[in-house]
């Protein structure tokens, strides 16, 4: 659809259409009803009743309006800042930290066609992996500006168990592509739409169960999350990287952490749930195009409640702990799911 | 048995540091450069630190070079206030010892001074005294498993603990009136009979509880997590618990079989079926287990406690020791003088020494008193078991990483009115 006649402005123009729908809408809203979210189901695992009391009128919606509260709060309370020697340093981290977290969404594919993602490129999971490397600095330099030890340490684990599970997710995904045949997201998503066997869709769950299951735990380690979450550690670091922060850069420090899991709820459904894709139905009407944006919604929400569930399950990993098993157990296991996807496909093609 | 692990049991000696290198080696290489230890306070208002401690750290990276533990934020002179009032005024600070389970303090302190005046409770008292610690027994080790729990980052058993305790308070407000500041114990006797239909709702919150708790096993025992976290961490020895003077689970953990309830029978246990819980590795994991299972042993004793408790008066037939019924307070000479002696007077209790202990949630609880003969206490002393575990810390933490502090530290279960009393 053309809305301007400059090829140019046109492209812009959709480009932010897309943005404010996908980004804005969808991702920064789920993150922030995760805020909500989490602190509710949580309360419903643990028997209690969670957020309950901010209210509009006498409207409580189940505590729903503790998600706007939350930024009245943050925003009116004293912006702390620790006596550091790098305040300038000090102020970026919450800002590095946060938008290659919101940046890896321009290439995730959010419906059919080349025109439901936001920035079509080939680079794909390339792009995804580039920007979400960035992330670690944003911990580095909180971490370090915060001028606490706490922090330091928290920093420390966090640098360690980021740039180690990095590794075993590139590992992890390559199996993906070997199978597809491609790093452009919507690529893979098309070639997901095939079914094997018959009558199995050919999701990446299916093709590639074990890579799922690593793809996960990764992820969730790479988002610092429990049972991950070494670096936050409120019960052995005060809590780790974040103890320093307070008002909206603290605010911001937990978005991100939501932004996180909403990519990684996003990034799972596109390479493992079969994307935009609903099993059995093909078309491209307007009406089915519209259902299948929500499946690919749905999916990625599935992820993010199982991501809370883990969360809220799990004890937490010791720091050594958390190393080793990067090294020793998800790096051999990405290797052999790499071996083994190789050694498959050669099989299939000469038969 | 040593103090580090054994090569099948633990990761603390054998494990991982970030370099590659394991922790023996990293220890080695960085004594050359021992200018990289870092100093750091833990505590005394760190999230971990319950109980308010202090732990002077020394690390080196995430190891434990050296620890400072210092102690005595909760100190209120419970001892000197002790020598203030009566023999009777002195229960209500026993309340504030083991803040967690508060009736086995009020239990051991009467028994220690009945056991000064050559007096013995009635069976009827004799058996809820029984009740009532195992009562606190249970809601003790709640406590401590729930805390283990969140301070490994479970916040769900946490609450899952912190529930069924909440479950079981409303029974103990039914008998005593408090949640916590109990003071149910008199000396002679105690405050009030059992209410109506205690038994009923005893067993009641006690199922609801027993439920939680294998909620609780289902998500911690087998879990590998917290399995990894707990096994071969904080590993204490039996001689080393032994020489510390640590009872209870401290001591029980290591493989000593060793329990007042069994081994010095006090009010009515000899008649009880019951099994002392021993471990045998010393280490978190199996502190963890013990109480889980003495949990189960304390259900089964206050089941038994029900069956055989007898009818019959509360408190001693002695005006001189137990407070005379109102009617004859208000009707009779002899009665007003009986309370009026009693309540400014105090309890005459003869002269001498003594020492009575009862097992409470972490160890052996023991009162130590002197009496002048003249109506209040000269001397009180409090044997409080985490004081002793406390001392052998040092010994559990250094040498492993800073993480493993925070489980070892809390199968420890320091209670802070109790070690600084």
């Amino acid at each position: 659809m053309q809305l301007f006649t400059d090829p140019i402005l046109n492209v812009i123009a959709w480009t932010l259409i897309k943005f404010a729908g996908f980004v804005l809408v969808f991702v920064m809203g789920l993150a922030t009803v995760l805020t909500w979210t989490e602190r509710k189901y949580s309360a419903l695992i643990q028997n209690r009743p969670g957020p309950n009391r901010a209210n509009i009128g006498n409207l409580r919606l189940g505590g729903l309006f503790h998600m706007l509260a939350d930024p009245i709060k943050m925003l009116t309370k004293e912006d702390f800042s620790p006596d550091t020697p790098n305040p300038i340093m000090f102020r970026l981290a919450p800002i590095v930290a946060f938008i290659p977290a919101l940046m890896v969404f321009a290439v995730i594919p959010f419906g059919p066609g080349d025109q439901m993602v936001i920035a079509n490129t080939e680079l794909g999971i390339l792009f995804i992996f580039a920007i979400s490397s960035l992330n670690v600095y944003g911990a580095v330099m909180g971490s370090w500006a915060s001028n606490n030890k706490w922090s330091l340490m928290g920093g420390l684990r966090i640098t360690a168990q980021m740039i180690s599970y990095e590794v075993a997710i590139g590992l992890v995904l390559c199996g993906v592509f070997m199978i597809y045949g491609s790093v452009d997201l919507q690529q893979i998503v098309v070639a997901q739409g095939q079914t094997i066997l018959g009558f199995l869709p050919a999701w990446g769950i299916f093709t590639q169960p074990l890579a799922f299951i690593l793809y996960l735990a990764c992820a969730i380690a790479e988002n610092k999350r429990a049972p991950f979450d070494t670096a936050e550690a409120e019960s052995e670091l005060t809590a780790g990287w974040w103890t320093e922060y307070s008002s909206m850069n603290f605010a911001v420090l937990a978005l991100s952490e939501f932004i996180e899991i909403v990519l990684i709820g996003c990034l799972g459904a596109t390479l493992f749930l079969g994307g935009w894709h609903i099993p059995g139905v093909s078309g491209d009407t307007p009406l089915l195009v519209a259902l299948q944006i929500g499946a690919f919604l749905l999916k990625a929400i599935f992820l993010v409640w199982l991501q809370m569930t883990i969360r809220w399950t799990l004890p937490r990993f010791r720091y050594d702990q958390v190393m080793r098993l990067g090294w020793r157990i998800m790096l051999p296991a990405a290797l052999a799911n790499l071996v083994l996807t190789g050694i498959a496909l050669t099989l299939i093609d000469r038969r | 048995m040593s103090a580090t692990t054994s090569p099948a049991s633990g990761f603390a000696s054998s494990g991982l540091t970030a370099s590659g290198l394991s922790a023996a080696q990293s220890l080695k290489a960085s004594a050359d450069r021992s200018g990289d230890l870092m100093t750091i306070n833990m505590g005394p208002s760190h999230p971990a630190t319950h109980g308010t401690v202090k732990f002077v750290l020394t690390l080196d990276g995430e190891m434990v070079r050296d620890v400072d533990i210092h102690i005595g934020y909760l100190h209120r002179g419970f001892e000197k206030m002790a020598e203030q009032g009566t023999w009777q005024q002195v229960l209500p600070y026993t309340d504030r010892l083991n803040y967690v389970s508060p009736m086995v303090n009020n239990v051991g302190y009467v028994m220690a001074v009945e056991k000064l005046m050559g007096i013995e409770a009635t069976p009827r008292t004799q058996y809820i005294r029984m009740l009532i610690s195992e009562i606190s027994r249970i809601t003790d080790h709640f406590t401590g498993l729930a805390a283990g729990a969140l301070e490994l980052g479970g916040f769900t058993p946490f609450l899952y603990g912190v529930q069924a305790r909440e479950g079981l308070y409303p029974i103990v407000e039914e008998l005593t009136g408090a949640r916590l500041t109990t003071s149910y114990t008199r000396i002679g006797g105690l405050r009030a009979d059992l209410p109506d239909d205690y038994e009923a709702h005893v067993m009641k919150a006690l199922d609801e509880a027993l439920a939680l708790l294998s909620k609780m096993d289902k998500l911690l025992t087998k879990n590998r997590i917290f399995y990894d976290r707990m096994i071969g961490t904080g590993q204490l020895s039996q001689q080393d618990a032994i020489d510390s003077g640590c009872t209870g689970i401290m001591l029980r953990c290591t493989g000593v079989d060793w329990d007042l309830r069994k081994h010095q029978p006090y009010l009515k246990y000899d008649e009880m079926d019951f099994d002392v819980i021993i471990g045998h590795q010393g280490d978190n994991y199996d502190r963890y287990l013990c109480r889980f299972e003495e949990i189960h042993q304390s259900y089964s004793i206050i089941k038994q406690i029900f069956q055989k408790m007898p009818k019959g008066p509360i408190d001693i037939d002695d005006w001189k020791v137990c407070l005379p019924p109102k009617d004859a307070v208000y009707n009779s000479i002899e009665g007003m003088i009986a309370h009026f002696k009693l309540v400014i007077d105090g309890h005459q209790v003869p002269p001498g020494e003594i020492y009575a202990a009862v097992e409470g949630g972490n160890g052996e609880v023991g009162f130590y008193a002197v009496s002048q003969g003249n109506g209040r206490p000269y001397r009180i002393h409090v044997r409080p078991p985490c004081f002793y575990a406390m001392g052998i810390l040092k010994k559990l933490i250094v040498g492993h990483f800073l993480s493993d502090i925070v489980p070892t530290f809390d199968t420890l279960n320091m209670i802070g009115g109790e070690v600084d009393r």
